[in-house]
Order: C-alpha cells, then structure tokens, then sequence
C-alpha cells in the first residue's frame, strides 16, 4: 500500500511537471502560463477535478515509446466557476509542444462526452503545435473526433475557445465550430497556413500576427470574438463570460441578485437621439443606462462595428443584446454586422437567452462590394435568425426603421413579442428625401415643391403612428421609462412558450 | 418691483438669475440660440424665446432680439448675466430707450470703466492706487535708469507695441535698467519696428485680489470684503476665495475705501467689482473695474450671507438698500472651483461633446453648485467650455478646501473630459493650502502640465477603496469571499486582508464603512471614520478610480493569481509619437500631404471638422510622411492615426 501511494505521488509529481522546468521557464519566457496555471486561474480556488492525468500516448514510432510523459500534453477535467460546474481542456505547449495525439484526442472527447450529459459548459484553452506528426493518421482521426463532439455539442452546452499559443492547421476547425473564441494579444494565433506557405503559394510576406493574431481576428476577419492583453486577464474575463451563460439548453440563465432597480428612469434618455436626424449617437449609452449595474459584456466591440452584440442583464437575469450603432456607418446592415448579429441571435436562441433589440437603423448598405460579397445571402442571415428565434423577442425603435432593414430587425412581423418605439422613431420605406425623388419624381427641379413634398412625407410617415395603428408597435414609450417597460416585458414573457415546426433542422442560407 | 424680468443669458448665470427672480416672486423669460434649445435655463424660466442660430453673434448678443423677446413677453426689465451683452453700453440705452429697465449700472458707468485709459485716469482722480509707471517716451539709457529709480525698483520695461513676452526686461537696479532698455529698445524694434518703450512698477508674484461694490440709486455704496482669484490658468481664473488669504482688516478696509471712492466717482449704480493687483507684502494697486455681476460672486454671497442677484434687481427696480457698511458682516472662508470641460493632461484642451453621466455633489448650508446643465446636456463648442461652480464654506479656510474637494471627489462627470481632477490636486497643493497664492501658481507648480498623480494618502485611500469593491463583487459572484486579495497597479502590488467587520470592513490597518453596492460608479464611505468619496468605473478586469486629484487603473488578485499575473509581460504601450492622431471625434475634411513628402515643422498636414470648426494639424516636427492611414471623408475617433511619419 505505501509503494502504491509513493509510486502515485511519482506519478503526480511527473505529470504536474508537464514537459519540465527548462520547457515551462521557456513558457514563462513567452509571457505565456502552464496548462496547469491557467485552470488555477480559470476555476475557483481548489475546485479542479482533473482526468485522466497517468493517460499517455501509445506511439511505437520514431522513438516515441522512450519519450512519455503522464497526460500527454492536456490537462482536462472539470471544476467550478463561481460556484457553477464547468470542463475544461488546457493543452500543454510544453509537453510535445501540445501536439494533438489519439490519445490527447480521447481525454479531451472525454471530457466533452461527460459535458453534454450533465449540462455543463466546455471551455478549451487551446495552445498546440499542431497534430502529432510522429502519429501519422491517428492524430487526424483524433481531431475528427474531437470536431464531431463539437457538432453534437453545439447548441447543447456552451462550447469557449480560448486561443493561448499556436493554433494552426486542421486544429483551428475545433474552436471555429465551438461558440465563442477569445485570443491573446501577442502570444496566440489561428490559420489554416502559415506565413511559410503563404509565402511560396501567393508570394506574399506576412507575420504570423498580421496573418492570424488576435488583432487581425478580431478586427480584420471576425473568427474570433475578443482579444484580451495577456493570459491572466483573458482567463478573469473567460469566468465574467460564463456567469451569463446557462449549463445547457435544458438550463435557464443563471440569475444574479442585484440591487438595481427595475422601474429605474433615466431621464437623460429622452435627449438621446439628437434633434437632426442626421446626427449619430452612441447607442451603448442607452444599452449601458438600461441594463442591470451598466455591465454589459460586449462580444466582437471591434469586428462590424455598426450593430452591438452582447450580454447583459435585466432584473438579474442574462439577456442578449442586439443594437444598430448609429455611429458606424449610420448603423447599416452589411455583410460583416449581418452575419455577426446573426449567429449572435442564434447562439441566444440555443441556449434560451431572451434577445432585446434596439433599432436605429437606415438600411442595408448600397455598394458593388456588398452585393458582389452577397449581401443579400448574408443579410438573410439575420432574417433567418431573428425570425426562427422562440426566445422571449423585445424590440426598441429608437429612431430609423426604414425599408427591408425594419423587418429583419425583430420586427413585429418575424415574431416579436413586444414592439416598442420610442417617440422619435420613424418606420418608414425608406427616408423622406429618398421617397419623396421617387414618388414625386416629376418634380425633381423644383426645389420648393421638393422641400414641401419632403416635409408631408416626414409628417407622414416619419413617426412610430402608422406603425401604431397597424399594431406593429405595441406602445410608443418616453425613453426614460425604458429599462421600466422592458423589466415587465421579460417578467411577462419568463415562461413564453413557442415551438417551431418539427424538422431535421433548417436550412439557414450559409 | 418687477412682475417679470428677461435673463438675456444661458447656462449656468441664467439659472442662477432665474433661481433668485423665482424667489422673489418675479416671472422670468430665457433666451435661447438653437444650440440651447431644450437647455436647462429654458426649462427653469416661465417664458422661453428664440433668439436665432447657435452663433452668439446672432443670438445671445443681438440687443434688437433680445429686446423684442422682452416686447414679446411683456418683460419689463432685463439681467444682463454676464459676457455677451454684460458690459456693452449701446445695449444698456437700447434697453431704456424701449421703456425697459437694464438691471445693472448706467451706461455711463460701464463705459467710462470700459476704456482703459479713462478708467485709471477716474482711478487716479479718486485716490485710487494704480501700478507706478512711466508712460511717456524714455530718451536714452540714464534717463531709464533715473525713471527707474523714481518708481522703485523692480521695475519693468516694456515695449509700447509689445506682445508675446517679446521687449520686454525686468530689472532690479540701476545697471540692469540701463541694459534692460537698451536690449527692450532693440528687440522692440526688430520685433514691431516700433522702438517706444515705456517702464513701469514690476510686481512679483502677483496676487489677484477684488473688491465687491454694492451701490443703490440713493447714494449708499457698501464693499462687501474682497475675493482672491491668484489661481488663475492664462487669465482665466480657476479657483476663487473670499476672503483672501493675503490680507488684514487695515489693507482690506482701505482697498474696500478705494474701491467704493471710484464707484461713487463714476455713480455706480448695481453690483460692481474693482480688480486690483497685489504684491505679497499688501501694496495693492488698481487694474480695472467690472461693471457686471462676476462668475466668482458665489464666494461673497457664501460669507456675506445676501444674494447679489436680489440686489441687483431691487437696486433697479429703485428700492434703498437696507445696510449700510458697518452692517456688513463677513463669515467664515468660502471657495470656489470652476469645473470646466477641458483635458488637464493634455495641455487643458478643450472638450466637447455629451455629458451621458452628470451627478452633482450634493447641495447643502456649506456647499453650494451652480450649474446650466442636466444629465444629457451637450457642451458645444459655441460657448463657454464651464460645466459648473463648486462652492464650499466652512468656518476656517481649510474647512471650506476640504468640503470643496470632498464635494469634487463625489462630483460624477462622464462623456468628456473634466478638470476635476486638476482642481482637487490644486486644492490639495501643500502651497495653496498654506495660501502662498500668486497669479503664478499654476506655471510654476504644474510647469510641465498636469499628471493626475495621487498623494500618499488618496492613494491609500483607493488601494482600500479598490479592495472593499472587489470583495463585495466576489461575495455576491460566489455567495461567499475571501479575506486576503492583492491590489495591484502598474506592477506595483499591495496585499490586503479584507475582512467583513461589523458591518464595514478592515482592510489592512484601516477601517472602512460604506454601503456601496456592485455596480455603483460612485463609492461613498468613511475610512477611519473620515468620509470619502471616490469615482470608480468598472472595465473588465479593471477598475478605474478618481479620488483626491488623481485616476488610477488597477487590478484586485486573490494572491495566487496575483503571483502569476505578476509573470505576465509588461506590453510597452506602442510608440505614437511617429503618429499624427486626431486630438477629437470628427470629420477628416483633407490631407494635406502625400506618401513620400517631406515635411517641415508648422506645415499643414491635415484639416479634422468638428462641430463644424475646422481644426488644422500641423507637423510638430520636420519628416517624412510613411504612410497615410485615413482618407479625406473618414470619420475620425479621438487617438484614431491620420498618418504616419517614417
């Protein structure tokens, strides 16, 4: 028995050692922490419960039988995040440089079998040289697995992917199918081929960073959700993020107490939206002054910045924000905050996450670039979304609804529970001065019937009114009460029930 | 009386004006421009009118406009405020001549104390003191030294056409006036081509003091003490106090005897200031005469105890005043801070824009804010950049700066950029604590601009503050939290034991009371029993923190993670100098340059458009433009990169 506990702590001790002191200083070095360091950070204080820890690869080439080391280059397991069961994956750069094994594959596809069947969110903190070469087609079918547990696993848990290191290759199809992916500055990047292979095949020179770091996916091609400044904070704000979200789809929103308020007014709301309707706002103020503490926890702030997406809540309880920034491109629709929005309001619809929606938006963008790009393909997207979601659906206009763009936004139309409008909201075709060169266009060199005609439209249309007497918004609010009417609608529509009919699923146009 | 009074002002002096005609029973009529339209001074009156475009130009100082809305609304006097139409003379016998009443002096008043020259030739006729000086032309270098030498030394010799520092000597004696003119006369002459140069008496270390006049239309004239106004950036005053720390009861009685001889001279009629200047040994000498209510007036109506505005109004509607000087009674300290919309760190440029979070201090017997603006207010750049007034009163002088900077520490501003945190340092400042003010004090105390830096104790104070935030966050996030966390800011750390201890915490050595609540911007609490406030924002991992004059960002660790984040690479913030960024939000209206061109200092780079002002952006500095980052028509972020040099 005390052989058996000694040669155990033998085992510990060189499994925790992970690849060895000279290869974890050489981690440190990078300004990157171990496998193990990082779950510390990411679970509560001594609530890790690791797996699979004496698991080691079963490769009898190239001298590999010579080379193991207990766990083979992953840390899994499960712990708790403030309170609530979490699994976890951390791939350990120092140990075979993280290199994906079949048996690497198996204790994360463990880990991921066992999240499914109790509920519980997968976060992946992925830091991997790759496939493990030595393996040969073991390791590809390793990542097979892991990618298939992906799919079964999305919409059923929450799926994190948190790039640390390298991530390269077929590797990158893992986090690409998982919900979220947050990165690194500096130290972390994604591409399917590196700078080298770039450079023969397109003769183009360019750093791993330009090519796939966490700014270039953050701003430039939008894989990737948020870029934090170093492991610690990106590891802090990856357990602020899971306090929004449900264990699973059979799950509600985890509820937080607050102290906020429900019928709290906010009277420098109804000064918002300025008095020329050229003018833009910032429509996170109005976010920011409606939701719960002001915390709203924004998802790609820097990717398609003219529609918000993000988390918040109301009364405690999580909700998904989808706004038109009428600061970005007047908070057009395009290809880029269409497709953004749109798995958003998916990923909401998933996990049962109620979406409010606030509207200030002038259409979609014009341009050969956008419909070349196949903006009508992409704007559908968000259509689709919107109009499948049967989550709890609360929608503010706060000023433009014009056109197409209105019925895609969570109009009343695709479902909307509750349709409101501020007073200065206008739901319309289109603009005044555009209808007006349309209707009228026989007068077009009159400058003064033009000028006329133009103000009879806005007087006309440029209201929330006609809507109203159509039922297509269910009340005009005072700004101020915002937060107040959007408290109740929720409260109302907890136990909303909608079901779609039954399919194999749809066939959202990709 | 009156039965209704047009305020021919905005913001903040126009609801003050309104405040007071409320309370006496006055109805009241506000102006507006378009930029105004909704403003806080137009909801407060009974009566709103229109009175054009945003440009004070063609509103705010039309006489004809503003005499209209008083037709219009049946006014039968108007306040003035102060600036715009204030100390205009034609506006004051327009308002007469339209049977109306001007609740301020004659015109004859304002312009006799309007023109330079008339005013300290009156000043000299009643016995007013004025700065020494020489005015006609000097022959040559022994005439100099001998004038000099008559007016007392030191002395300055300046050029007639002088302006930017340029002619301009001190000299201490004989030799120096000698040099002094002859260097002055030179550079004079290849600066202006005018070599006239006239000395007069050199003050140092000046101090601004002024005397407040009340004078009714029965010939009583009282002086109701004297404010200092030393802290002054580029003439514009920023901290005000009555009364001043550098007098006694023998210079202030005589300085207040002066004062009211020259208002008697020129028949004032109204509320009035004489401006002099002081040296720090009390000589004080005259330097011009405001014919309006002041922005500063809240200090002496705080230790006078009356409302000048009342004044004002009775004054011009005829009625006797009913004191007289030795009724006068002066009590305690009173200090005031203007909060301006401006970036103190980045050479006090001015900001603009929406304030999307406005709380003031607030108000009680001992602090007083005046203030033309609401949560959602806009601060244009059409006028005055002044969001508010904070004023303190206490019985001593340290009381009244202490309340003052606990009120500016609990005063929330957000949108733009403030100076609150200039001020509070300023207020702090050991010197001006010990009221060793001079016009002076902020080149010399703050010579390379202003770091919001904290003093030992503010930063105690927000290390504690951080912690208490951050364990009531994690006792609500986990239902439970730990005692010991590390506070840690710019690599720098701070272990803490932070324990729930009837119903405040300890923290460390210092107790901390306080029923802050996650998600509140402002912490209000008591650490060792003394109440503090401080500002505190949340932003990810972080918390930004204003207390005492300074802003920190720092992070709260439980101590394991404390110790790795200690691991974590501190990330130079990338080198912007090689960058041209735009100083605000706008429109980029043109680029000047081109990819490959050389540059020289001063040259044109690039025009930004904000609030419809056309900002030109010149090279700091001679180079060679790399790379252009934005286009003609973008529209630019405040810090977004227009160009690059190489």
């Amino acid at each position: 028995m005390q052989d058996i506990i000694r040669r155990l702590e033998e085992m510990r001790a060189g499994a925790r050692a992970g690849g060895g002191e000279r290869r974890v200083q050489a981690q440190h070095a990078k300004g990157k922490l171990s496998a193990r360091e990082r779950i510390d950070i990411l679970l509560d204080e001594g609530s890790f419960e690791e797996w699979d820890m004496f698991v080691e690869h079963r490769c009898q080439d190239f001298g590999m039988p010579e080379q193991k080391v207990p766990g083979d280059g992953v840390v899994t397991g499960h712990g708790t995040v403030n309170g609530r069961p979490i699994f976890v994956f951390s791939q350990d750069f120092t140990v075979f440089g993280g290199s994906l094994s079949e048996a690497h594959a198996e204790k994360i596809c463990k880990v991921m079998d066992k999240a499914l069947q109790v509920g519980a969110p997968v976060v992946g903190l992925n830091d991997s040289g790759g496939a493990r070469i030595q393996e040969g087609v073991a390791s590809l079918a390793g990542y097979a697995d892991v990618f298939q547990r992906n799919v079964m696993a999305s919409g059923v848990v929450p799926q994190i992917s948190l790039i640390m290191g390298p991530c390269a290759g077929g590797a990158v199809y893992s986090p690409a199918m998982t919900d979220f992916i947050f990165m690194v500055k500096d130290s972390s990047y994604m591409f399917v081929t590196g700078p080298d292979v770039v450079k023969t095949v397109t003769h183009e020179t360019v750093t791993h960073e330009e090519l796939g770091g966490a700014v270039t996916h953050t701003t430039k091609s939008g894989v990737a959700d948020l870029a934090f400044e170093n492991d610690v904070e990106a590891l802090l704000e990856v357990r602020r993020f899971i306090d929004f979200l449900p264990g699973s789809n059979r799950a509600p929103p985890p509820v937080r107490e607050t102290t906020d308020p429900a019928d709290r007014e906010e009277p420098s709301l109804d000064t918002l939206v300025p008095p020329d309707p050229n003018k833009p706002y910032d429509m996170k103020e109005l976010i920011e002054k409606v939701v719960d503490e002001g915390d709203f926890f924004e998802v790609q702030p820097t990717f398609a910045k003219n529609i918000i997406v993000g988390f918040a809540r109301m009364e405690g309880r999580t909700v998904g924000i989808v706004a038109n920034q009428p600061m970005v491109l007047a908070g057009c629709l395009d290809i880029a905050s269409s497709t953004k929005a749109a798995r958003f309001v998916r990923f909401c619809d998933c996990f049962n996450i109620p979406i409010l929606t606030f509207v200030d938006v002038p259409g979609f963008m014009p341009g050969t670039a956008q419909e070349h790009g196949g903006i009508i393909k992409h704007g559908a997207k968000l259509l689709f979304a919107f109009a499948e979601a049967t989550v709890p659906k609360v929608t503010v206009i706060t000023r433009k609804a014009y056109g197409g763009a209105y019925d895609v936004m969570s109009s009343k139309h695709i479902r909307g529970d509750v349709n409101y409008a501020w007073p200065t909201a206008e739901i319309a075709v289109m603009g005044p001065k555009g209808a007006v060169e349309i209707i009228f266009r026989g007068d077009l060199g009159d400058t003064a019937k033009i000028e006329a005609r133009t103000e009879e439209y806005r007087q006309t249309f440029a209201n929330p009114f006609v809507a109203a007497s159509r039922g297509f918004i269910d009340d005009v609010i005072m700004p101020h009460g915002t937060r107040r009417r959007l408290c109740r609608s929720l409260a109302l529509l907890r136990d909303k029930r909608l079901e779609n009919p039954w399919k194999k699923h749809d066939n959202l146009p990709l | 009386m009156f039965d209704k009074i047009l305020i021919a002002n905005r913001g903040e002096i126009a609801c003050r004006i309104i405040r007071s005609a409320r309370r006496m029973g006055i109805s009241t009529v506000a102006v507006y421009s378009e930029a105004d339209r909704g403003g806080l001074h137009t909801e407060m009156a009974d009566e709103a009118v229109a009175i054009g475009p945003a440009s004070a130009a063609e509103s705010y100082l039309v006489a004809d406009k503003i005499i209209a809305a008083c037709k219009q609304t049946g006014a039968q006097a108007v306040h003035p405020g102060f600036g715009f139409l204030a100390e205009n003379a034609a506006f004051v016998e327009a308002v007469q001549a339209a049977g109306l009443v001007f609740i301020g002096p004659q015109a004859s008043a304002i312009r006799a104390m309007g023109d330079k020259i008339e005013s300290k030739r009156l000043a000299a006729a009643a016995k007013v003191t004025t700065v020494p000086g020489h005015m006609d032309l000097i022959a040559d270098e022994a005439e100099a030294a001998r004038i000099a030498g008559e007016i007392g030394y030191p002395v300055m010799i300046k050029a007639s056409a002088g302006g930017g520092g340029k002619g301009m000597r001190i000299a201490r004696n004989d030799d120096e006036a000698r040099a002094g003119f002859q260097s002055a006369r030179n550079e004079a002459r290849a600066s202006f081509g005018d070599d006239r140069v006239f000395i007069e008496k050199f003050i140092e270390q000046p101090r601004h003091v002024e005397i407040q006049v009340l004078a009714d239309a029965h010939g009583n004239t009282l002086y109701l003490g004297e404010r200092e106004c030393s802290i002054q950036r580029r003439h514009q005053k920023v901290i005000e106090e009555a009364p001043s720390p550098l007098l006694d009861a023998k210079t202030r009685a005589a300085m207040g005897a002066q004062a009211v001889a020259l208002a008697k001279a020129v028949g004032y009629q109204s509320a009035g200031t004489v401006e002099f200047i002081a040296d720090q040994k009390k000589n004080f000498y005259f330097l011009e005469m405001n014919t309006r209510i002041q922005v500063e007036h809240p200090v002496t109506e705080m230790v006078a105890d009356l409302d000048l505005v009342e004044w004002m109004i009775r004054v011009a509607a005829g009625e006797k005043l009913p004191l007289r000087q030795k009724d006068v009674k002066l009590n305690g300290w009173a200090v005031e801070a203007r909060v301006y919309a401006e970036d103190p760190t980045r050479g006090f440029l001015p900001s603009i824009g929406r304030l999307t979070r406005y709380q003031e201090p607030p108000a009680s017997d001992s602090l007083r804010v005046d203030s033309g603006v609401t949560e959602g207010s806009e601060i244009t750049v059409h006028y005055d950049p002044m969001i508010a007034k904070v004023v303190a009163h206490g019985a001593t002088r340290v009381a009244a700066i202490d309340e003052l900077q606990a009120a500016l520490d609990a005063f929330q501003i957000r949108g733009l950029n403030h100076n609150l945190s200039f001020l509070t340092a300023v207020l702090g400042h050991e010197r001006f604590r010990a009221g060793r003010l001079s016009t002076e004090f902020i080149a010399e105390e703050f010579p390379d601009g202003f770091r919001a830096t904290a003093s030992p104790a503010a930063h105690a104070v927000m290390i504690a503050v951080a912690a208490v935030v951050q364990r009531c966050c994690a006792a609500r996030e986990m239902g439970r939290a730990s005692d010991d966390w590390v506070v840690s800011l710019n690599g720098e750390t701070h272990s803490l034991q932070v324990s729930a201890s009837g119903g405040g915490f300890q923290v460390g050595e210092q107790t901390v009371e306080t029923d802050w609540r996650p998600g509140e911007t402002l912490f209000r609490g008591r650490i060792d029993g003394r109440p503090i406030a401080a500002q505190i924002e949340r932003h990810g991992t972080r918390w930004r923190l204003r207390h005492g004059g300074a802003e920190i960002e720092v992070q709260v660790f439980r101590p394991h993670v404390a110790e790795l984040a200690a691991r974590m690479p501190i990330k130079e913030p990338p080198d912007l100098s090689r960058f041209l960024l735009s100083p605000m939000p706008g429109l980029l209206v043109k680029v000047a340059v081109e990819t490959g061109q050389e540059v020289k200092a001063g040259e044109e780079l690039a025009v930004v458009e904000a609030m419809k002002m056309e900002n030109v952006l010149r090279a700091e500095r001679d180079g060679t433009v790399a790379k252009i980052h934005a286009q003609a028509g973008a529209s630019l972020t405040v810090d977004q990169a227009i160009l690059e040099f190489a």
